[in-house]
């Protein structure tokens, strides 16, 4: 076979495996929104589920999700921006970099269900957290931290070393070279990093049953002190999300109309984390539109 | 943040100090110097890169650094303003207006705005223009709108800029073209008011009419600063500047007025480079 041929072939393959990656892809979407998007309705997103009877929404579970996924973010982006400027501007290649790397790497790789398990006996059982928003969000920090951290030092490492020199040879400190010159520079692919990671946070189960507990108490609206247990802003109350919701209604779910909440609250979910996916870019290259033209 | 470098008048320093091989033949008998460099050594590592850096650079005069890769003349810049503090070690003394610059004691960032630095490639920030100008300003010291406007106006034209951005100034200076960008990095570091440029060869990723921009304006520029630019354009290197210095191996072999470099040098190894034969 001369070379020409075999690399038709070569080609060819590799475009069949991309097409297959893309179409079970489409394949997954298409299934879960055909069956799902016929059950949504206002009144579906915004009501509470209910246990015995047809009709119930996913309208707490759907506010917890945001709320934790909020929470998870406030905790995790500054550690996540501290580590990452530390190791990618501050870090001499050393003993303790190598241990922190290791650790992130390792951290990364733990299996969300086990991340759960430790957040229940360190902070649910521990320190009496009890099954909490609080409890969730720190589960979903450990959870969260290295995979940020690791997109965070990406976004620094791709700023050429250039903008460094130029910080250093006007007389500028590595701290202030790295806040006003560095940062703003990286601004745009942080961005999208965050937002990919808040849709992979948004879809967590496995790390949440456990931590944030399965159970989505009515919630009084009309109070938002966070102080009082029945306020959406509480972070000592119990908060099922809509991912955990999925996991528990079709383990145990009992309502009759069970297959019609999955379908449309697995739609939902999709949903949210497609938007997050497909906006992260689209967020990321407008700033760096503004940044660069204006 | 205070001054710990003691700024004497320039004056007080003329060529006495100066390491005696490398005292220029001029007519005139006083020059006055604006840094010289004694026993300069920069290791990476075991690597030792520059072995022999004993230098004077005369003020006001357009001092070009010339010699083949890993000659050691861009280490030799590097070292002047301490960039290379972080990635080697640097041996010996760097006297600036009296001072011993490479010690500890000296503060680094005040002094580099007295030693400012262009690079090959431009680096504006990903700022406005009028921003990458003021800003390393505005970090160390308080200005009113009207001085950094002048300030901005001053430096833009001292590098020829200032016609062809005037009223764009808010605009993003990664929208400049490269030769464009490569005076407003200029204009950033003459913002700063610094004695001395160090130029490591600023207009070898320009095109040649952007190159012939930068060289007007360094031409322009030596009025009132001392530059000290590292080239590998020979030609570049004959049109602009005053006293020329071949490196080779990580020693100075030949250091005087560029015409006598160009014409008639005394060691045969500095007429084999600056006629092509290698490099």
């Amino acid at each position: 076979m001369n070379a020409k041929t075999a690399d038709k072939i070569a080609t060819g393959v590799i475009y069949a495996i991309s097409a297959i990656v893309a179409l079970i892809l489409i394949a997954m979407l298409a299934f879960i929104l055909v069956r799902g998007v016929p059950h949504l309705s206002w009144h579906f997103l915004t009501s509470p589920a209910k246990a015995f009877e047809a009709g119930g929404g996913i309208g707490i579970q759907l506010f917890n999700s945001f709320y934790l996924l909020i929470l998870a973010m406030v905790i995790s982006f500054p550690i996540a921006l501290g580590a990452a400027i530390y190791l990618n501007e501050y870090a001499k290649k050393s003993k303790f970099t190598t241990v922190v790397r290791t650790a992130i790497e390792i951290l990364s790789s733990l299996p969300s269900v086990v991340v759960g398990l430790f957040g229940f006996l360190i902070f649910v059982v521990q320190f009496h957290f009890g099954f909490s928003i609080l409890s969730g969000a720190i589960a979903l920090t450990f959870f969260n931290l290295p995979l940020l951290t690791r997109s965070i030092e990406t976004s620094l490492a791709q700023i050429p070393n250039l903008q460094r020199e130029a910080g250093s040879a006007l007389g500028l400190s590595r701290w202030e070279t790295v806040i006003h010159v560095i940062l703003p520079a990286a601004v745009p692919s942080i961005v999208t990093g965050v937002v990919l990671s808040a849709g992979r946070v948004f879809g967590e189960a496995a790390a949440l049953i456990y931590t944030a507990g399965q159970s989505a108490p009515a919630l009084n609206f009309a109070d938002w002190n966070p102080f009082n247990i029945a306020s959406p802003l509480s972070p000592m109350r119990p908060a099922e999300t809509l991912a955990v919701h999925i996991w528990k209604i079709n383990s145990e779910g009992i309502m009759p109309d069970l297959d019609a909440v999955s379908a449309g609250a697995s739609a939902v979910l999709i949903i949210v984390v497609l938007l997050f996916n497909l906006s992260a870019r689209k967020i990321g290259a407008q700033l760096y539109k503004k940044l660069t033209s204006a | 943040m205070a001054n710990n470098i003691d700024l004497k008048p320039v004056s007080e320093f003329i060529t006495e100090n100066a390491p005696e091989r490398f005292i220029l033949d001029m007519n005139s008998d006083k020059h006055e110097i604006a840094i010289s460099t004694k026993d300069l050594q920069v290791y990476y590592g075991d690597n030792l890169a520059l072995s022999e850096g004993d230098l004077s650079f005369e003020r006001y005069k357009i001092t070009s650094l010339v010699g083949a890769s890993g000659s050691g003349k861009s280490t030799f810049l590097r070292s002047l303003n301490r960039m290379n503090d972080s990635v080697a070690t640097v041996n010996g003394n760097i006297m600036y207006r009296g001072v011993d610059i490479n010690t500890k004691a000296i503060d680094v960032y005040e002094m580099r705005r007295h030693i400012g630095m262009v690079f090959q490639r431009p680096n504006p920030f990903a700022k406005s223009i009028y921003n990458n100008i003021t800003f390393a300003l505005t970090q160390r010291g308080h200005y009113k709108k009207q001085e950094l406007d002048e300030i901005v106006e001053t430096s833009l034209k001292q590098a020829a800029l200032w016609d062809q951005v005037k009223d764009e100034l808010n605009k993003s200076a990664l929208a400049l073209s490269g030769g464009q960008a490569q005076r407003l990095v200029i204009a950033r570091a003459l913002a700063l008011k610094p004695d001395i440029l160090l130029l490591d060869e600023p207009s070898s990723a320009l095109d040649p009419i952007s190159s012939a921009q930068v060289e007007d304006t360094l031409l322009e520029l030596k009025n009132q600063y001392t530059i000290i630019i590292v080239t590998h354009n020979m030609q570049q290197a004959a049109r602009i500047s005053d006293y020329t210095a071949f490196f080779h191996m990580g020693k100075v072999i030949e250091y005087d007025l560029t015409r006598k470099i160009f014409t008639r040098p005394k060691v045969a190894l500095t007429n084999d480079y600056i006629s092509g034969n290698f490099g």
